[in-house]
């Protein structure tokens, strides 16, 4: 059954991609569709009996993949709690992807390509997340990379489509080059790179050897604490990576160049969780490496507040949820740092479901409005495309966290962002208070930016020309239940599902697949959080909304004087905090012109020049002076020959008589 | 089957092809196209046959097999055939590679074919020759004699800078040679013999090891070829001929590596472990060097040819690792670029043919009306970036993780190479391949033809074969890889042991 959630996307991907002429595009989504639909049934019974019934993790062999001396890879499935909530959420969102596309894509004449590669797609994070070693991970990990360059370009005649799909690709390979070493290390710590092996080993890691170096990093001699906590920092640039955290962030926004069905489920509900996985797969190194765990809360925590800065000021439909997505990842590495692996991955869980729909919503208002992203020439689309509208409410309404505070009654990410953000203060690290405000602050900017979008692109009069505005259309069936069931999630998955996730049966249902160390307590204690701070991220998204409401709805003139009165501010937001310009200047450029410098200068005048060339050119030069001496003068030779006795015969004199 | 000399077979029977071409005129059509259909059919017949070698090959036995010894010469230099798990598979490449090549010249070739197919088949012979000869002299005179074959095919079917190239080609790799040979004597020498299997149970004396070692290298080292000998190859792969590309890509690099295997660390344990740092620096060198100037190419054929010496850069440094990891990685690493760069330049020769520039910026937008062709050389281009699952992923996995037990920092830094290369190749994937098709030129080529799958597709099979299942190449290398590497650390063992005990 496994192997079945597993491959079957990938015999959907072959049969669309190399026989797509012969079955027809129509077949070819009704194949992709099914397999995926089967595929994601499965995933729920794997969920419900491994979740809630008695099973315990095992695994499925698939083949040999690697061996060589102590080195041994195997394919194989690692199916355990953490693992079917994976397969739940890659499976569900890519379905619901596969079928809104079938609408989305109508008009496309690539349609097998499209769907094969979203397949692809799915196959190559199904082996991310059901993996039993590293190298699987990676393979899975540059996998869904590779389907991501795949769909960002996917309309290639687009120049910045191409140049954002390759732009994802190399700044994901940045990450990777962390993660590739961090493998390394762990092999060298743990003499394996399979989970059972590690994960057997790890809890005593610490209290083996004795206090000697295990490892030389990069000129450092480390003891075990050290070899861990560096281990675990080059994993995480990995996940920095893939998770479009702050300085490897860059790809993502333009990421969005991509059909709007990727962007919601590659750039908001999976892929760009994988990050998020690898950390909660690995929280038996990291939970042991708490300098690491700092670094992640940092990065995670200052990730939420910065991409939420931008996301204000976007006027790119997509690239605003684009953002929202970026800040939504830092407060999952936030609970991960803080040591809330269970609420992370809750948060992972439920954000899949809202972030999708946002993103299906927005590409039903590009299409109704003739693929205009821009939203400043939106506005007043509530009234022809109200079910649209009412179902980007609700992932509003999620995304923003809205709830009966002191309840477990609210929207998922009600639920799943007040447990992290809770968590953040009542973590037992010296950031806590850090984090927690931090993560308070980016959720007002979460909610103001989203209610924002709300209101510039359905409420207020249109601005969009009368003839866009006339054939404005409700989209079709095809792409509203998926909208529906999302919706479904979006309201409701919080509520059913926390107190299993990160609450009472914790245990029961994770069954240790999250590894966390004795004294970590979190589960129980962050429900003693101080009133005040248990209001606070309720305050702050009501804050965000009244403040939302008042510059769209209100005096729509606000907006436009702030921007003025903050005119520097405003631009560094708009120019997303200039790290663009900042890497081209810093990386791009040099590197370009180091290579022609390498080429011409190393290459050409040094090498080739003092090389073969130079000597070739010597050479000529001394046998064009031995052709000179070939004059053809009679008279030269016999005085040449005069010369040579003279000599002969002056040696034979003095030679012997020196002797 | 024992007593059948199965690798004098394969190694000779090119020639006979060859001897059969020479016999017919290839002054008309009709003996051109049997021309190519006797060069095919050989080649063809000789992949065949080698198959049996493989066939016949005992995997857990770490030593020499099929040996063929006779006396030749009457002067102790023998003819003395055999192949272990090191260079079997190297003989499978080259038979493997070359029907490929004979299909790539098939129209792309028009004059003097006959003297092409004879050449291409000459170097067949040679290069099955150099890795399966048991002898030093025979594979000195293998080694060199293949280079004649090469010079003369990039020398007149070659580019408009042809004669530049091959000269510089043949002037780099027989200085380095020409220091082998004194080696050689020196060898023979000091252990009286010529026989491989007896010099690598020979212990050198220490002082000697090192000299010995660095004349090797630079016969190696320019094969390989290694920053800062590297600037023959773009030159000679820019003007050699699609095929010849091809075969110089796929194995006379591989040469290099191979004679690292098969002399250096065996033969001269203790001056590999002391100069290991040095091929470390400079093959990180390599990487890092050669990938930035592959950036900045304007010609397809350059930047792969850049590519290559990058790539090579991964295969000394697993060497030098000496683990089983970096070893096998290494030997990995070579026969997956060998099927992979020698793939990429049949992807070049195909647009070659179409349009006759290798310039990047004559190109943009070929997916358009070549669906068929942007599909194989994505594959190939991804194998070239070394992304999993494909072979090129498990080579540079292997060494990098070889390294990175014996020293960091070297592994940092070639990892640089996972991201330089994934910018220079995706770089030039989306110059030539993605975009509108606007260039006037570039609206009438067509996607490949029938005999351009056929040289294509197995390709792109088995560079995901390999790369989802490489089993098959390590059960077969694993038995010689592990007594070179036991062998290696007990040489240097004992070396440590009696320094110790001399203090």
């Amino acid at each position: 059954m496994y192997i079945a959630i597993v491959f079957l996307p990938l015999i959907g991907a072959i049969v669309a991609g190399l026989f797509g002429r012969s079955v027809g595009a129509k077949n070819a989504e009704y194949i992709t569709c099914g397999f995926m639909g089967v595929s994601a049934v499965l995933s729920w019974i794997a969920f419900i009996s491994m979740g809630f019934g008695g099973g315990e993790g095992f695994h499925v062999e698939v083949m040999r993949w690697m061996t060589s001396g102590d080195l041994q890879v195997n394919w194989q499935l690692r199916i355990d709690t953490l693992t079917t909530v994976m397969l739940v959420v890659v499976t569900t969102v890519s379905t619901l992807v596969h079928v809104y596309s079938i609408g989305y894509m109508h008009d496309d004449p690539h349609k097998q390509r499209f769907f094969s590669y979203l397949s692809l797609f799915s196959f190559a994070m199904l082996m991310l997340v059901t993996s039993n070693n590293l190298l699987q991970m990676f393979f899975g990990w540059e996998g869904v990379g590779l389907a991501s360059y795949l769909l960002i370009g996917f309309w290639y005649k687009r120049p910045s489509a191409c140049a954002a799909a390759m732009k994802a690709f190399i700044v994901n390979r940045v990450g990777d080059f962390g993660f590739a070493l961090g493998i390394f290390a762990v092999f060298v710590l743990f003499g394996s790179i399979s989970f059972d092996t590690i994960f057997a080993n790890a809890p005593d890691f610490l209290n083996g050897g004795n206090g000697e170096p295990v490892i030389n990093l990069f000129g450092l001699e480390l003891s075990r604490q050290g070899a861990l906590t560096g281990t675990c920092l080059l994993l995480f640039m990995g996940a920095m990576g893939k998770s479009a955290q702050f300085l490897l962030h860059t790809w993502l926004p333009d990421a969005m160049e991509g059909p709007t069905p990727v962007s919601a489920l590659i750039h908001a509900a999976t892929m760009v969780t994988a990050g998020v996985f690898l950390v909660a797969r690995m929280s038996p190194l990291f939970e042991q490496a708490p300098v690491a765990l700092e670094f992640i809360t940092i990065v995670g925590s200052f990730t939420a507040f910065f991409a939420a800065t931008i996301g204000l000021v976007q006027t790119d439909i997509k690239r605003v949820i684009a953002y929202s997505t970026c800040s939504q990842l830092g407060y999952m590495f936030a609970a991960m740092g803080v040591g809330a692996y269970g609420a992370g991955i809750f948060h992972l869980f439920t954000h899949a479901f809202f972030k999708a729909l946002l993103f299906l919503c927005a590409g039903s208002v590009i299409h109704a409005v003739h693929d205009e992203q821009d939203m400043r020439r939106m506005g007043g689309l509530r009234k022809h495309i109200p079910k649209t509208y009412w179902t980007m409410v609700i992932g509003t309404l999620a995304l923003t966290g809205f709830g009966i505070p002191f309840t477990l009654i609210g929207t998922a990410g009600f639920i799943s962002k007040d447990a992290i953000i809770e968590a953040s203060l009542m973590a037992d690290t010296p950031l806590a208070g850090f984090a927690f405000w931090m993560l308070v602050i980016a959720a007002i900017l979460t909610s103001f930016y989203s209610w924002r979008l709300i209101f510039m692109t359905f409420h207020g009069k249109p601005r969009a020309s009368a003839d866009v505005m006339h054939h404005v259309h409700e989209s079709p069936n095809v792409m509203l239940v998926p909208l529906y069931v999302l919706s479904i999630g979006a309201l409701f998955a919080g509520m059913i599902f926390k107190g299993f996730f990160f609450g009472h049966h914790y245990e029961e249902f994770w069954k240790g697949s999250l590894f966390t160390l004795p004294a970590n307590h979190l589960v129980e204690t962050y429900e003693n959080i101080p009133e005040w701070a248990s209001l606070m991220p309720f305050l702050a998204m009501a804050i965000g909304f009244v403040v939302a409401w008042y510059f769209y709805i209100r005096s729509p003139e606000t907006p436009r004087r702030t921007a003025e009165q903050f005119w520097g501010l405003h631009r560094f937001l708009l120019n997303k905090w200039y790290i663009d310009e900042l890497y081209d200047f810093l990386f791009v450029r040099p590197v370009k012109r180091l290579g022609t410098f390498l080429w011409k200068q190393g290459d050409g005048a040094t090498i080739d020049h003092y090389g073969p060339d130079g000597v070739a050119a010597r050479v000529q030069d001394i046998t064009g002076r031995v052709v000179k001496l070939q004059s053809g003068y009679l008279y030269h030779y016999a005085f040449a020959m005069l010369i040579g006795v003279a000599a002969l015969v002056t040696w034979m004199m003095f030679g012997s008589a020196i002797q | 089957m024992t007593d059948w000399p199965i690798l004098s077979t394969v190694t000779f029977l090119p020639l006979v092809g060859a001897a059969l071409i020479l016999a017919i005129r290839d002054d008309n059509e009709i003996g051109r196209r049997n021309i190519r259909n006797v060069a095919l059919l050989t080649t063809g017949f000789t992949f065949v046959l080698s198959l049996l070698v493989w066939v016949g090959f005992n995997t857990n036995e770490a030593g020499f097999q099929m040996v063929e010894n006779s006396a030749w010469l009457d002067t102790g230099i023998s003819y003395h055939m055999g192949v272990d798990g090191i260079s079997m598979l190297f003989v499978i490449l080259t038979t493997f590679l070359m029907p490929l090549c004979v299909l790539a010249s098939w129209e792309s070739v028009q004059k003097r074919v006959k003297a092409y197919m004879v050449a291409f088949l000459l170097l067949e012979s040679m290069m099955i020759g150099v890795f399966c000869a048991l002898d030093i002299v025979l594979f000195y005179i293998f080694f060199e004699a293949g280079l004649i074959p090469m010079f003369i095919i990039i020398g007149v079917w070659g580019g408009p800078r042809r004669v530049y190239a091959s000269f510089k080609f043949f002037l780099f790799t027989f200085l380095g040679s020409v220091l082998m040979l004194l080696a050689i004597m020196a060898m023979y020498w000091d252990a009286g013999t010529t026989s491989i299997p007896e010099l690598l149970n020979h212990q050198f004396p220490a002082s000697m090891q090192t000299w010995l070692w660095l004349a090797f290298f630079a016969s190696f080292a320019v094969k390989m070829p290694m920053w800062p000998v590297h600037t023959w190859l773009p030159d000679a792969h820019v003007e050699a001929p699609t095929a010849g590309s091809v075969i110089l890509a796929g194995i006379l690099l591989k040469l290099g590596g191979y004679g690292f295997l098969r002399f250096s660390l065996p033969m001269f344990p203790i001056a590999s472990n002391e100069l290991a740092p040095f091929v470390f620096t400079l093959s990180v060198m390599a990487i890092m060097y050669t990938s930035l100037v592959a950036l900045m190419q304007q010609d397809i054929k350059k930047l792969i040819a850049y590519s290559s010496v990058a790539h090579m850069g991964y295969v000394t440094m697993g060497i030098f690792a000496a683990n089983v990891q970096g070893v096998q990685g290494g030997i990995f690493q070579m026969l997956s670029h060998g099927l992979v760069s020698g793939a990429l330049f049949l992807c070049v020769g195909v647009i070659y043919d179409r349009l006759h520039t290798r310039e990047i910026a004559a190109y943009g937008g070929l997916v358009n009306n070549m669906p068929k062709y942007a599909m194989a050389l994505m594959v190939f281009t991804m194998a070239n970036v070394g992304l999993p699952g494909t072979s090129g992923f498990v080579g540079e996995f292997l060494t990098l993780i070889g390294v990175f037990q014996v020293n960091t920092w070297v592994a940092f830094f070639a990892t640089t190479g996972v991201i330089l290369s994934a910018c220079y190749a995706l770089w030039l994937y989306r110059r030539v391949i993605f975009g509108a098709l606007e260039k006037e030129t570039l609206k009438s080529m067509l996607d490949l033809t029938t005999r351009e799958r056929v040289i294509l597709y197995p390709l792109i099979a088995l560079v995901i074969f390999f790369g989802v299942y490489p089993t098959p190449v390590f059960n077969v290398t694993a038995a010689s890889v592990d007594q070179l590497v036991n062998h290696y650390q007990a040489a240097l063992q004992s070396a440590h042991d009696v320094a110790t005990s001399i203090k």
